[in-house]
């Protein structure tokens, strides 16, 4: 059980031209789950990587309870790690699986069959012991592989990289929830690198967004959803992602091609920014709105996707089931002031919007 | 209802292949065995013996003595060129120019000719000129065309030489194919060097290892320009393969019913004992090999699953 800290660690590969990893500075705190939550190739696995001590930061240090262990090897840190699809030694049975990471730590045979009893307990794969880790299914497999990390004593964290990408559609929910059983039975600090929103927003206590190296934004699934403080955010998360619309600011009110869209809370905000509002939050209205025209409507059962124009933009509206409008014609939607934001040219949130009072038409 | 009818004519794109393995392969190996059953004198003059040249080439001292001496060579051949090529492979550079720099190098005997190979072994061995062949004179006395203990290892030295690449390039393919993951695990785990080769880079060489054994057994045990060319089979019989002493009777002294016989046994052979070796090596590979949990059990272990997680938050925010 540890508590992981990150001090401005950033990572290249190519010997400085360009950063796999922008500078971070962060605290892992003990016993939560984490999840980093991105698309390919925005850096999760090389931040997951430096914290399991698999790479050396090139700039930066890592310190596992308040210890620096920048320079630590792998083998000397007490991290589990589970990769993307099941890593195991196919010669060996599961139980000579377990038993290795003990066998090369030179440990008492008793010890050892005792720990990986425990543990194979704790996991539920008792009655697979005996078999060739080939012949289970690969929700197991996986569940033997995370066994190997924690066969260990005084496991500081598991990192887990896309647990989930190689196993059968129908057992990924089953894998999951074992594994936050497991974080709960364990208390063990817990990473898990995703790019699966849903995946990320129910597993973790707190999901970090990571977009080309760096972190956007850290919070709950909640804050993420409602709060987007940077533009990917709003993109990544949700689905569909947020609307945006390229916006003049003059004095706090934003206009688009010379429309009226709505004004934001904070004063004095000018020049060129992006509005963006989440599809939950555009809402039918009678009275004052942006008119659009119906281009299309989905029926999701549960919801409805209504498909907007209007001018040179679309917008995308998630409404309740019984919402009724004519596909061709026109509907006014309006949008929640706390849920609308503006974004700078940084793609950072900037200020709330609050619609326009007199219509906007 | 005539819609279901059959168009079989796609058999006929098969026949190019049918004629050209049957001259190629098929009628070659039958006038061979016409031969090995025939005793033929003349055009007009044949006597069928049955297996009399399959027993006579079963007792021949001498084709007993170039299988033994054959087997011995094959064996030695895999015990020196596996270990070392994969040894080799491993020594390889991973990534960038030096990677492909060192696959050029290696590969460099692979395509030479087998003549070329044995004409350069056989001037680079010469104690008198040879390059090779003045040095170890310098520390121990050495010359093939005398000793036969010189012929064989000389002989041993230029195969390992021309092909150890081969298992070298295959062994080398196989550890590339081997995702980072599992050395990271390995790492993870504490495992040493030793480890790492034995339980993660050699389970997953297993196939690769078996086709470079396969190969180098087959070729080695039909080896034949290269020691023609360098020792000529000497000295005495030395160095005599089963290819050499074959060729011997067949064309030196025109003995072709038992070299028809010779023939078909070695081809035989060879054909056995790979089939042999390949089902041997495969064997932990066969379907049912080891017990599978049965199905009931692991149902009910699913149902326990389905239990609710929210004491996760409780414990959490404690």
């Amino acid at each position: 059980m540890a508590e992981i800290r990150l001090e401005g660690v950033a990572h290249s590969y190519d010997g400085g031209k360009t950063y796999a990893l922008n500078p971070i500075t962060m605290t892992w705190e003990d016993g939560r789950a984490y999840a980093l939550l991105g698309p390919s190739g925005c850096g999760k696995t090389t931040l997951l990587n430096i914290i399991s001590g698999l790479l050396k930061p090139s700039e930066g240090k890592v310190f596992i309870d308040g210890k620096d262990v920048t320079d630590v090897i792998t083998d000397n840190r007490n991290i589990a790690q589970v990769f993307q699809f099941p890593v195991l030694y196919d010669t060996m049975s599961v139980r000579k699986n377990l038993e290795f990471p003990l066998k090369n730590r030179k440990v008492s045979r008793a010890k050892i069959t005792e720990r990986v009893n425990e543990i194979a307990e704790l996991l539920g794969i008792e009655d697979d012991l005996d078999s060739k880790p080939s012949k289970l299914r690969s929700d197991l497999q996986q569940i033997v592989s995370l066994g190997r990390g924690l066969v260990r004593e005084d496991v500081s964290a598991i990192l887990f990289d896309e647990p989930l990408t190689v196993i059968d559609q129908n057992f990924k929910w089953t894998l999951r929830n074992r594994l936050k059983r497991l974080h709960v039975a364990t208390g063990v600090t817990v990473v898990y690198v995703t790019h699966d929103q849903t995946e990320a927003l129910t597993f973790a206590d707190e999901v970090l967004v990571m977009n080309k190296g760096s972190l956007v934004q850290a919070g709950t699934a909640e804050s993420l959803f409602l709060e987007p403080q940077h533009e990917f955010v709003g993109y990544f998360i949700g689905s569909p992602g947020m609307n945006f619309l390229d916006v003049e600011a003059n004095s706090s009110l934003l206009t688009h091609n010379g429309r009226e869209i709505g004004k934001a809370s904070k004063a004095g905000l000018n020049g060129t920014h992006r509005f963006g509002v989440r599809p939950e939050f555009l809402i039918p209205s009678t009275k004052s709105g942006l008119e659009f025209k119906v281009d299309r409507i989905e029926d999701r059962g549960v919801f409805k996707l209504v498909h907007l124009s209007k001018d040179d933009f679309k917008f995308i509206a998630k409404t309740e089931e019984s919402y009724e409008a004519k596909v061709g014609g026109k509907a006014t939607f309006s949008f929640d002031p706390k849920r609308a934001f503006v974004y700078d040219m940084n793609q950072m949130a900037v200020s709330t919007v609050s619609p326009s009072s007199e219509g906007g038409n | 209802m005539d819609a279901k009818k059959k168009n079989n004519k796609a058999w006929f794109l098969v026949l190019p292949v049918v004629f050209v393995v049957a001259f190629t392969a098929i009628i070659p190996l039958m006038a061979v065995a016409n031969y090995s059953l025939q005793d033929i004198q003349g055009a007009d003059n044949r006597i069928f013996v049955g297996l009399d040249f399959f027993k006579r080439v079963a007792t021949d001292p001498n084709i007993q003595d170039a299988f033994a001496r054959n087997l011995t060579l094959s064996m030695q051949v895999l015990l020196i060129q596996i270990p070392l090529g994969i040894f080799l492979a491993r020594l390889m550079p991973k990534s960038g120019w030096k990677a492909s720099a060192a696959l050029v190098v290696v590969a460099i005997p692979l395509i030479i000719p087998w003549n070329v190979v044995g004409t350069t072994w056989r001037i680079f061995t010469r104690s008198d000129i040879g390059l090779g062949g003045v040095l170890v004179n310098k520390f121990t006395e050495y010359n093939l065309s005398e000793s036969t203990f010189d012929a064989w290892v000389t002989i041993l030295v230029m195969d390992t030489w021309h092909w150890t690449p081969l298992v070298t390039l295959l062994v080398y393919a196989g550890l590339r194919s081997i995702p980072q993951a599992y050395y990271q695990a390995a790492a993870i785990d504490g495992a040493s060097a030793l480890a790492v080769f034995r339980f993660v880079e050699l389970p997953k060489l297993k196939r690769v290892l078996m086709i470079a054994l396969l190969l180098r057994f087959m070729d080695s045990f039909m080896m034949y320009t290269e020691p023609f060319v360098v020792t000529g089979g000497g000295p005495g019989s030395s160095t005599q393969t089963l290819s050499i002493l074959l060729t011997t009777i067949a064309i030196g002294q025109f003995d072709i019913g038992v070299a028809g016989a010779f023939s078909l046994m070695y081809f035989l052979f060879i054909q056995i004992f790979s089939f042999l070796f390949f089902t041997v090596l495969t064997l932990d590979e066969r379907p049912g090999a080891t017990k599978v949990t049965p199905k009931d059990k692991r149902k009910s272990r699913e149902e326990k699953e389905e239990q609710p997680v929210n004491s996760k938050l409780k414990k959490v925010l404690k």
